[in-house]
């Protein structure tokens, strides 16, 4: 076999097979199955590059975030995004958001997900090849192995090494470096629900709350577990997403392709084929797709759930092509459609085999006939409708945040009794007010009744006489709870249920609540 | 299973249990071994938490456990660390008047909220849920007070009751029986009823409201005030206004001159002792009608 082997100096040939191929999933085969280690191989490239740079982006929000300070008085945490669960607040730059404001956050999530529908659609699942946190941290873990052990070779000899001092030196920095990797993400994440100077200080004093230190542990043993030993297999046997995608793919989604159409029949020593008059693809079967998949796969089997996308065979096979002297992109981002289009012309209609001869002019440049991506693909119905989707929902989010009331009133009717016949005939109804001042400022809310004759309220421990207009101070960021007893002359009562208005106001910033109530009265 | 061959899958290789349904056998394949092992894991954990924790019934009672553990025990734990959060409030309860506790914003909260649950035990069975009576039972949410509704009237009354005999403060007032004792006709009754549902704003029959007027001076002002607006002191209730505890109309208003009907209320000073009182005289007087 391995005289065989393409000449060109500078392309190694790698011994590797598919772990993840379905030829190995035959149906005999037990349930379980061990799982092999995959050696991923270093790669350099467009995509790879990319890569690096959404890991550092990605990677920088989640450890930064809460260390970035925003000023909201002397009212309210300093912290820019802040989870406060005991407080019941979350706070996100200059957005404050309230319980009952949750929709926001649930609105986000829909928009998450249409939002992953229509990349997946476009792009196939550009998601887990680059943003997915599971996909990110098993890159930085590669990163530590790597730095420790070497690239692929180096790690398959050490790992069939027996132990000595050094096989344990380099596995015992891998895996405490692994560690500490982990328990920076397990600590990073504690800092979003609690000040982070703080927390930082008792966590390292040993003052924090003990679901602080939980949370830390559960979160390091899993970043550990899934980023150093389980890796792929959280993607091809725990996540969901890979099962579902195939619903969201379609023949004009983008998906990292081999082109078999030029490919085809692969051979490794191409010369000496092409000498003996055998048609010869552009795939000279090196096996570096192979080397560099994460997930283990063969992208020449096709697409197929391991696959994450993550376009590293695309840069380890461009790299292979440029060092032939070859057009790039035999593994390449092409839709369904394309790729049967050009299936179509490459396949010899009577023996149904690839002929190369059939894609490329005697000159060697490929024929006009072959099709390649084009942009205008992306927008197609589907894609559009998710898109106005998606859209949709954040412009609604977006005029519910501009629009949404920063002082409220909330009013319940006393149920027992309904009302209470006063000494001089009047009837008097009770209810419990809230106010909800929802700024961190102090502020005097005035509270009014509006729309039943003659009546005036009262309002426990307020030492107000009564009247139909009430000033109150409600605490910065805080509801305040009142009880009002509302009375109507007899004169006026008007038998059975009335409604009336409490209106809150604040007269400084002219924001304005109203809230329909009932009176009720005896039936006369 | 009668027959009791092997029967070995062909394609597999692997036991069957020999059990048929539809033409599917049942591969005899053995447990995976994670699953035995946490089965395992399991029984052991059960035998050591029964070690642990009350769980073997035995004849009159069960197991109680080493660690002592018990539910009733994590209820009084729980129950003492609520009444040592209050010790403070409560001890300060104790010791402060009750216009002053009802004064403080903190305390006032505090007492509110254990007299509404106390409410809710001891006094709604009269006065009802809302505290709003019904006949017989006053009204503890409206602005008249047969003995009066300042903090220290409603304590008061709550200390030591309403006719009452078993306590020696206990608040008395006796209405005669005009009509049952003779000391009126009925005439006489009659014209003072008109007169009563005239002064409390009601349709009179004037001719007979102006012959009760001077019954009325003679006979009911001592008590109940020359314009009916009661005494408190003496637990006489106004009659010039809108709130009737045995009923408005002329019809009832002569029956209880007739023949009055009076409430009695039990003292709670032993039974509740004086911090509870406290707290149910807040809770009453924030009721709407407080004076």
């Amino acid at each position: 076999m391995t005289t065989n082997l393409i000449k060109q100096p500078d392309i190694e040939p790698h011994n590797v097979e598919a772990v993840n191929t379905g030829a190995k999933k035959a149906f005999v085969e037990p349930l379980y199955a061990a799982r092999e280690k995959i050696f991923p191989k270093r790669v350099r490239g467009d995509f790879r590059r990319l890569k690096w740079i959404i890991m550092a982006i990605t990677l920088g929000i989640y450890y930064i975030t809460p260390w970035i300070r925003w000023d909201r008085g002397e009212f309210a945490p300093d912290q820019a995004v802040l989870i406060d669960m005991a407080n019941r607040r979350f706070y996100f730059f200059f957005i404050e958001i309230w319980p009952q404001e949750f929709f926001f956050v649930a609105g986000l999530l829909v928009m998450a997900g249409v939002g992953l529908f229509l990349v997946t659609s476009v792009v196939g699942r550009a998601w887990c090849g680059y943003t997915c946190p599971q996909t990110v941290w098993t890159d930085l873990f590669l990163v530590v192995e790597r730095f420790f052990e070497g690239d692929r070779n180096a790690r398959i000899r050490l790992d069939k090494a027996p132990w000595t001092f050094e096989k344990i030196r380099k596995r015992v920095m891998k895996h405490a470096t692994w560690i500490m990797i982990a328990v920076a993400t397990g600590g990073a994440w504690i800092f979003y629900f609690a000040d982070a100077p703080t927390l930082l200080k008792d966590f390292v004093t040993g003052q924090a709350a003990f679901i602080a230190y939980t949370t830390v542990a559960v979160l390091t043993f899993t970043t550990y577990l899934f980023g150093g030993i389980m890796r792929e297999q959280v993607c091809i046997y725990m996540c969901p997403w890979p099962r579902i995608q195939a619903a969201m793919l379609d023949e004009d989604s983008l998906v990292v392709t081999y082109n078999d159409w030029r490919g085809e029949p692969r051979t490794k020593g191409a010369k000496k084929a092409a000498a003996a008059g055998i048609p010869v693809g552009d795939c000279v079967d090196c096996n570096a797709c192979v080397a560099v998949c994460p997930t283990g796969i063969d992208i020449r089997d096709g697409q197929q759930l391991e696959c994450i996308t993550c376009a590293l065979c695309i840069d380890a096979c461009d790299d292979i092509m440029g060092k032939l002297g070859r057009e790039k992109g035999l593994i390449s981002y092409a839709t369904l459609r394309d790729y049967n289009h050009n299936m179509a012309i490459a396949k010899d209609p009577s023996t149904g085999t690839i002929d190369p001869s059939r894609v490329r002019g005697k000159d060697g440049k490929f024929s006009d006939k072959l099709r390649h991506f084009d942009w205008r693909i992306m927008l197609r119905p589907r894609t559009l409708i998710y898109l106005a989707a998606w859209s949709a929902i954040g412009l609604g989010l977006l005029y519910a945040l501009t629009s949404r009331d920063r002082l409220e009133v909330n009013v319940q009717h006393d149920r027992n009794p309904v009302f209470v016949t006063l000494s001089d005939g009047s009837i008097r109804n009770g209810y419990t007010v809230k106010l909800l001042n929802m700024i961190p400022e102090p502020r005097v809310i005035f509270l009014s009744i509006e729309g039943l004759p003659g009546a005036t309220m009262e309002i426990n421990n307020i030492d107000q006489p009564a009247g139909v207009s009430f000033a109150v101070p409600v605490d910065p960021d805080r509801l305040r709870s009142l009880k009002v007893f509302v009375s109507q002359p007899p004169a006026n009562v008007a038998s059975g249920q009335n409604t009336f208005r409490f209106i809150a106001e604040d007269k400084q910033s002219a924001e304005r609540d109203v809230y329909e109530a009932n009176f009720d009265a005896p039936d006369k | 299973m009668a027959d009791e061959e092997k029967q070995i899958d062909e394609f597999t290789g692997v036991e069957t249990t020999g059990h048929s349904w539809d033409g599917i056998k049942e591969l005899n394949n053995p447990l995976p071994r994670w699953w035995l092992w946490t089965f395992y894991a399991t029984i052991a954990w059960a035998l050591i938490y029964t070690i642990m924790y009350p769980a073997w019934p035995l004849l009159n009672s069960a197991t109680q456990g080493v660690l002592g553990w018990s539910s009733r025990g994590d209820l009084i734990a729980a129950q003492q660390e609520a009444v040592a959060q209050n010790a403070d409030k409560v001890s300060r309860l104790a010791e402060m008047d009750i216009t002053a506790i009802i004064a403080d914003n903190e305390l006032r909260t505090f007492a509110e909220n254990g007299g509404k649950a106390a409410f809710k035990v001891n006094c709604v069975q009269c006065h009802g849920s809302g505290a709003a009576g019904s006949e017989g039972y006053p009204n503890l949410n409206d602005d008249e007070w047969i003995w009066g509704g300042t903090p220290d009237a409603i304590l008061y009354t709550l200390q030591h009751g309403i006719r009452y005999e078993q306590n020696d403060q206990t608040r008395i007032s006796m209405m005669p029986a005009f009509g049952a004792d003779g000391i009126l006709s009925n005439e006489e009754i009659r014209d003072i009823a008109w007169y009563v549902v005239q002064m409390s704003g009601g349709e009179a029959d004037s001719a007979a409201a102006a012959r009760g007027t001077t019954l009325y001076a003679d006979n009911c002002a001592a008590c109940h005030g020359e314009d009916g607006g009661g005494i408190p002191d003496l637990g006489a209730p106004r009659l010039s206004d809108a709130i009737w505890l045995y009923g408005g109309n002329y019809e009832e208003i002569v029956a209880q001159i007739q023949n009055p009907q009076m409430g009695v209320m039990p003292a709670w000073e032993e039974r509740l002792g004086n911090v509870t009182l406290k707290q149910l005289t807040a809770y009453v007087h924030s009721l709407g009608g407080g004076q």
